[in-house]
């Protein structure tokens, strides 16, 4: 095994060499304040490996693109920051609907608006969940460092390949454009999945999932398969269907994608948990900065720990709840003004005390906030 | 080829009959379509039709080729991921007046510019149909809809004309009365490498038709038939012979200029070389 | 936590101070130390305040964020006064010569030294004084040598610039050593 290598990178720098990593091989996107370098990186990169990167016209047409390079055959990405996410939500209920893999990289920014264009926030969490319109799949990652950066961009193109469906990286704006040491792991040691193709000699059922199979197998146009792909309801066949039996088929379906296979999407991690009383409920850059309060106030003997939902949709609620009865309090803290916190107090009801801290002004917690907020609650 | 050959070739007859209504104009686009790809000899796996929202957005579906039924106004935006991805797919987007020209106006300008390889044909019946007759892009102005009750206010476009000065380098406009100069610009408009947009007037005789008190769905196909000139007819007629005239016709016509992906893909085969 | 050394370079934007920053911890990386760097900004592309933090460690870095700032530099009037707060009482101010600092500022060590005009009237270059303080940081962080440093600017700057960048980099080294 060769050497990796060691290196200073950016977040966004991150995000685009694990996409290539991944296999990306299109990336349509517009430019946006925190993202933009994940565009930059993708222009420059992609055509290098025989991939096309394009700059469209607007946010709404960036997905949309991104979208058709994927019906095409190709891994393919988008990026966007707030008000472009908020654009293409639309098209993101598309991509579930019609089941197109592709990832959708939203460097979150302060908000509601143009908000705070090159200040960090985390108020994107239930817009990922819930802003397009009607029921449907959600996968949504926060990483916290520029290594996860790398390694969930990964895991998103391999979750979008294996479920056929959108899956929504969701680093903060500190994540996105800090510089850290990160050590590239060699191509051997990254596990790639490539969306499954039709079985040659077999019919093809376009949104039929075959015995055996997770999700209709999706041949890219141009293959030999003729198929209809629409965002309407469709059969399996993928042609508009009015019948609310095979509606109730397939939206049943789309969603068993998330609840059938919660092990193998959750990712969480945990700090300091075994004896703790106090748990902080922390993602993204915030979780970085509870880890350091928690060091702190271990060291006056103050028995706190952190669960960090990495995937934060679906949320880890097993875990969640398993240590919620082992402590006293809970205390959520993120960078919005209580998003992530609603699934929490949903998740832990009355088995332990619900905190929060929050705060939407662009400016990030310090350490010493979350200790001072720990010693509130105590 | 016959008709019935024709349909049984290229057509998915399992999903016929269509939605669209008696007398309107979109089927016999669609027949020119079908007719432009045989006589092109198009290999179906190689053609891609891309559709967003609206009576015309249906078509696809009926037709057995790669076919992606979008959402409202993004057809070309989807239908340029497919291009620039796939340079060898014929690529031809089936778009309405309001899904062409209002939603989705500006990635309709923005292909036009690139000078994609995409055809785009235009299902112009002047109104919203599928949502029951609001006022679109190219109502006439005066002309009633269910969103213009006392008379439209808006200035129509000329679509033909908006994506040649935005940058298309095939642009034509003819009617479904003159269904087989259509078939002639449908051809050349796909076999054009750059981009070509051919804006083909329909008629809505359930909604703009009964609207604007513009009689059967005959009446509207002899309308267009009276009132269409070809703009190099047009050259010699006086200002009165003019009046109340619509023109058609191929409006541009530039093989020179350069194709996206083509230039894209120069960029890739220059860094692979290095 | 190991030993951990947090800076702060500030300066108007276009000074290149966030390029400073990220040179500084290629630097810190390359000698095997963990490092991150961090920055605020405006929306001006050129002018305004802005600022890079980068953080050294033999550990791993949690917080990304300066907490308790052991090093100070800022290039103008402006982004000194906004950005000093927080100066560890034992810690190191470095300046350009221009700049009047706070009457009651408490510092270990206060550096007040023509950065800016050795760049404009000594290299020619008023371009470089963001080298020129990287040179003047490099002797007074411990954990870092001349040798790493210089490798991570040549590896940063544009080709037919190196001799120029070197320069700056000694003419550094020198305003603090005379």
């Amino acid at each position: 095994m060769s050497k990796r290598i060691v290196k200073l990178m950016q977040g966004n720098e991150a995000c685009v060499a694990g996409a290539l990593a991944a296999g990306m091989k299109f990336f349509a996107g517009y430019p946006i304040t925190p993202s933009t370098e994940i565009a930059e990186g993708s222009a420059e990169k992609l055509p290098e490996v025989g991939g096309k990167f394009i700059q469209m016209e607007d946010e709404i047409a960036g997905i949309a693109a991104a979208i058709g390079g994927s019906i095409a055959g190709f891994k393919s990405m988008t990026a966007t920051s707030g008000p472009g996410f908020s654009l293409k939500q639309e098209n993101i209920g598309y991509a579930a609907l019609a089941e197109i893999p592709l990832v959708i990289v939203n460097v979150m920014r302060g908000g509601p608006s143009t908000g705070l264009p090159t200040s960090p926030g985390q108020g994107d969490v239930m817009q990922a969940m819930w802003g397009t319109h009607g029921d449907h799949p959600v996968i949504a990652i926060s990483p916290q460092s520029v290594t996860e950066m790398y390694y969930e961009t990964v895991r998103a193109f391999n979750l979008a390949e294996k479920y056929r469906t959108p899956v929504i990286l969701m680093p903060d704006e500190v994540v996105g454009h800090m510089r850290e040491r990160i050590e590239i792991p060699n191509a051997d040691e990254l596990e790639i999945f490539d969306r499954l193709k039709p079985v040659e000699g077999e019919d093809y059922i376009p949104y039929g999932v075959r015995e055996g199979d997770l999700v209709p197998r999706m041949a890219g146009f141009g293959e030999g398969y003729r198929y209809h792909i629409t965002g309407l309801f469709h059969d399996d066949m993928g042609f508009p269907t009015n019948s609310t039996v095979k509606a109730g088929v397939k939206i049943n379906r789309l969603m068993a994608k998330i609840t059938d296979n919660l092990e193998d999407l959750i990712s969480y991690d945990e700090y300091l948990m075994d004896d703790a009383e106090i748990m902080i409920v922390a993602y993204g850059s915030t979780a970085r900065t509870a880890k350091n309060a928690i060091n702190k106030l271990r060291a006056e003997g103050i028995k706190v720990g952190m669960l960090r939902p990495i995937t934060i949709w679906p949320y880890p609620v097993e875990a969640t709840l398993a240590r919620a009865k082992q402590v006293n309090k809970v205390l959520v803290v993120e960078h919005n003004l209580g998003q992530l916190m609603l699934e929490v107090e949903r998740v832990v009801k009355s088995e332990a005390e619900l905190h929060f801290l929050g705060r939407a002004d662009g400016d990030v917690f310090v350490p010493s906030d979350i200790v001072k907020k720990v010693k509130e609650v105590l | 080829m016959k008709n019935s050959e024709l349909v049984s070739k290229y057509m998915r007859d399992s999903r016929l009959p269509h939605i669209w209504c008696p007398g309107c104009g979109h089927g016999i686009i669609m027949h020119s379509i079908i007719r432009a790809i045989e006589n092109l000899g198009l290999d179906k796996d190689k053609v891609t039709i891309v559709s967003g929202i609206g009576c015309s957005s249906r078509a696809p579906g009926y037709m057995d080729f790669n076919t992606l039924h979008t959402t409202h106004g993004r057809a070309l935006a989807f239908a340029t991921g497919i291009k620039l991805a796939k340079p060898d797919m014929k690529v031809i987007v089936i778009s309405g007046d309001g899904d062409a020209s209002a939603i989705g106006g500006n990635h309709l300008i923005h292909a036009a510019r690139r000078n994609i390889g995409i055809t785009t044909i235009v299902f112009n019946n002047n109104i919203y149909g599928m949502t029951g007759g609001q006022y679109s892009p190219t109502t006439p102005h005066g002309d009633f809809g269910t969103t213009a009750p006392y008379g439209n206010i808006d200035r129509p476009f000329d679509i033909a004309n908006l994506a040649a000065a935005a940058g298309a380098t095939y642009a034509a406009r003819t009617t479904a009365f003159h269904a087989t100069q259509m078939t002639n610009y449908i051809q050349k408009a796909i076999a054009h490498e750059g981009f070509s947009l051919v804006e083909a007037i329909s008629v809505c005789p359930t909604y703009y038709g009964r609207k604007n008190k513009k009689g059967s769905a005959v009446a509207m196909m002899n309308f267009l038939k009276e009132s269409f000139v070809d703009v190099k007819a047009a050259e010699r007629m006086t200002p009165e012979q003019l009046q109340g005239k619509f023109l058609m016709g191929e409006f541009k016509h530039n093989t020179q200029l350069p194709e996206y992906s083509a230039e894209y893909q120069k960029i890739v085969d220059r860094l692979r070389k290095e | 936590m190991g030993n951990q050394f947090e800076l702060r370079l500030s300066g108007s934007g276009g000074q290149g101070l966030i390029l400073a920053g990220i040179i500084l911890a290629e630097a810190a990386i390359n000698s095997g130390l963990n490092a991150i760097q961090t920055q605020s900004y405006g929306p001006e592309a050129r002018g305004g305040a802005s600022k890079a933090e980068v953080i050294i460690s033999d550990a791993e870095i949690d917080f990304p964020k300066v907490q308790d700032l052991n090093l100070f530099l800022a290039l103008t009037q402006d982004a000194c006064d906004k950005y000093i707060k927080g100066i560890n009482p034992n810690g190191i101010v470095v300046v350009d010569d221009s700049i009047t600092l706070p009457a009651d500022l408490k510092a270990g060590k206060i550096y007040s030294l023509p950065i800016i005009s050795t760049a404009t009237d000594k290299l020619g270059k008023g371009i470089v004084a963001n080298i020129v303080a990287i040179g003047v940081l490099t002797e007074l962080i411990d954990v870092l040598t001349r040798e790493q440093v210089e490798g991570a600017v040549l590896a940063r700057v544009p080709k037919g610039t190196i001799d120029l960048n070197r320069s700056a980099l000694i003419e550094g080294y020198a305003l603090v050593n005379n």
